[in-house]
């Protein structure tokens, strides 16, 4: 009872802080939990006009549906293909970035670039989409340089051709992000204890054996938690919103990716059902494959985000 | 000796000529952009311009002013950025000072709620379904309230005050300050650097997101200025902006010219703010990414 009292005051005396808490999390429960419960729908035959309760249940038949789907298989190796290349190209080359920027002694130089590494990373996609169209266009300047070095002959729709889609996905993405995924290694690189290079000095370890033993063995537990992280966005095809601006009915057989086909065919042609149970199985194959990784980085690296 | 010294300098050479080539990738798209915004249109249309404008025209902004959708798509941006900002930061502020404070009664619930959403949200469909049942779609308040918290940003506040001197509240609280009143007079005056970080992330966010206004909105007239241009960009309606801005013009423009010119006018905002708060937001990027 004399608990419960003290309690009680407690409350009112925080009464102001809890209001200031409490929308918060109103606004967490509408806007983030709701829909989590809302993927019920996945197995029911839900339709707009009634309630997600009210709706029939189905079991697994939208399950079976995707996996019966003719695209499928091609949804499947574009997620999976561009995912994989973005991981194997996009994800060392700002830590291969960050290792060389170190190099640079000039520090109002080193600023400079990294000021213009990052500005790619604020424009929004539909302009950047604008460029990267315009530039692949037949008349456009990729067609004009690889002429002129006489790498191709004739002028090519670059951007039409399912072959090239990858390609132009990986390297876009790196142009956007380099910069900006460089900020993190570039501060660990900074926080690097300077004893241990003027010890290397002293043992006569050149630039690169520096670069290679102290460097990057400093800058390991942050790479490995990057790269469970990235592991996690594979089938994102890392990045729709990207991926929504570049395809076109032409190249559709490299850019049909999972959140592409959700999209389609949930806001699109209004199969809610079925798009969430889309979603929800690469949500569940996305989970397993950030566990995966990161038994895998913590047998590695000792490093885990678990 | 001698040798090494050499070797040592050659790297440097290599090094610094690949930094400017970065460089160079980086910024020329812009830079290539922009002198084609300032060309003639139809002059442009021959192809050929990479280093400097050919036929100087400013037609091709007048024009962009001049088309009614664009003039407002831009003004539906602004609007949105701005009341979206504003009360991002100070609703996300202040659920931040609420959750900082020790002894809050079930504050471990609080965040574990909040914790749980940055690993498990419901996706595009769940989402979209609960926007419609709110009535919230096709509105301008579209953009703002399901926006409104992100519990990344509250972590970064909450470190940020954590490392704030206690002494200074509790001096207010001696005088009889509230704890809203210490929230908004002493707090958040204090805290502009994180508010600059929190400010940039959400600013930029909220100017070039383009995904909300083709999923949420069917409405020309709320159609933000990104959404407006993906339609031109990805749906190639091209001709129709032509049409509607040629009126004044005549031949001078070309519906590739306008493209450009709205580039510009939809970028230069973030391009002339962002590298002032870069020591900001690399501080609060490191937070950011060390918590999650």
């Amino acid at each position: 009872m004399m608990k419960q009292h003290t309690w009680v005051k407690r409350l009112k005396r925080q009464k102001q802080r809890q209001l200031m808490v409490l929308p918060g999390i109103i606004w967490l429960i509408v806007f983030c939990y709701i829909p989590i419960f809302w993927l019920v729908i996945a197995f029911k035959e839900y339709d707009i006009t009634k309630s997600a309760l009210e709706a029939p249940w189905v079991g697994l038949k939208y399950f079976k549906e995707f996996l019966s789907d003719e695209r499928f298989y091609t949804m499947l190796k574009n997620t999976v293909g561009i995912g994989f290349y973005k991981l194997i190209v996009a994800f060392p080359i700002p830590i291969i970035f960050a290792l060389f920027l170190n190099e640079i002694k000039g520090t109002k130089f080193k600023k400079f670039v990294q000021t213009a590494s990052y500005l790619p990373h604020f424009i929004a996609w539909p302009i950047l989409g604008g460029i990267i169209l315009s530039w692949l266009g037949k008349t456009g300047i990729i067609n004009h340089v690889m002429i002129t070095l006489g790498l191709q002959d004739t002028p090519i729709y670059y951007i039409a051709k399912a072959e090239y889609f990858w390609r132009i996905a990986v390297i876009s993405d790196v142009w956007k992000e380099l910069g900006w995924n460089a900020i993190i290694y570039i501060a660990a690189i900074a926080g690097v204890n300077p004893v241990l290079y003027e010890a290397a000095d002293i043992d006569g370890a050149g630039r690169f054996k520096k670069m290679w033993h102290i460097t990057i063995q400093s800058i390991r537990p942050t790479i490995a938690i990057l790269f469970i992280l990235a592991v996690g966005n594979l089938l994102n095809g890392s990045n729709f919103e990207q991926i929504f601006v570049l395809r076109n009915n032409m190249n559709l057989d490299a850019s049909e990716i999972v959140d592409l086909y959700i999209y389609n065919i949930g806001i699109g042609a209004g199969r809610f059902s079925y798009a969430s149970a889309v979603s929800l199985l690469k949500a569940a194959a996305s989970l397993i494959l950030v566990l995966g990784a990161n038994l895998v980085t913590k047998k590695l690296t000792k490093e885990s985000i678990l | 000796m001698k040798k090494k010294l050499l070797q040592i300098k050659a790297f440097d050479v290599i090094n610094i000529s690949i930094m400017c080539f970065i460089c160079f990738i980086m910024i020329y798209p812009f830079y290539f952009v922009f002198i084609n915004s300032i060309n003639d249109g139809y002059d442009a249309m021959k192809g050929g311009i990479y280093w400097w404008p050919r036929v100087f025209s400013i037609n091709n902004y007048i024009a962009v002013f001049h088309n009614s959708g664009l003039a407002r798509a831009f003004l539906v941006t602004i609007a949105r950025t701005f009341i979206a900002t504003t009360l991002h930061i100070f609703f996300s502020a202040m659920v931040a000072f609420g959750l900082c404070k020790q002894g809050l009664i079930g504050k471990k619930i609080y965040m574990m709620l909040g914790i749980i959403t940055l690993f498990f949200n419901g996706g595009l469909i769940p989402t979209f379904l609960l926007i419609n049942s709110l009535g919230l779609y096709n509105k301008f308040i579209v953009y703002i309230i399901p926006t409104m918290l992100n519990f990344i940003n509250v972590i970064i506040f909450m470190n940020f005050f954590k490392q704030l001197p206690i002494a200074l509240e509790e001096s207010a609280v001696v005088d009889g300050a509230s704890d809203f009143r210490i929230f908004t007079r002493i707090i958040l005056p204090l805290s502009k650097p994180v508010l600059a970080t929190i400010v940039l992330f959400v600013g930029v966010y909220h100017w070039n997101d383009y995904f909300m206004g083709v999923v949420y909105v069917s409405d020309d007239a709320l159609r933000p200025i990104q959404t407006f241009f993906y339609k031109i960009v990805a749906e190639n309606a091209t001709q129709a902006l032509q049409h509607q801005s040629m009126g004044a013009f005549g031949k001078k423009i070309t519906s590739q010219s306008i493209k450009y010119a709205t580039m510009i006018i939809a970028t230069l905002p973030i391009i002339c703010v962002y590298p002032f708060l870069q020591k900001y937001f690399v501080k609060g990027m490191l937070i950011g990414s060390i918590k999650s």
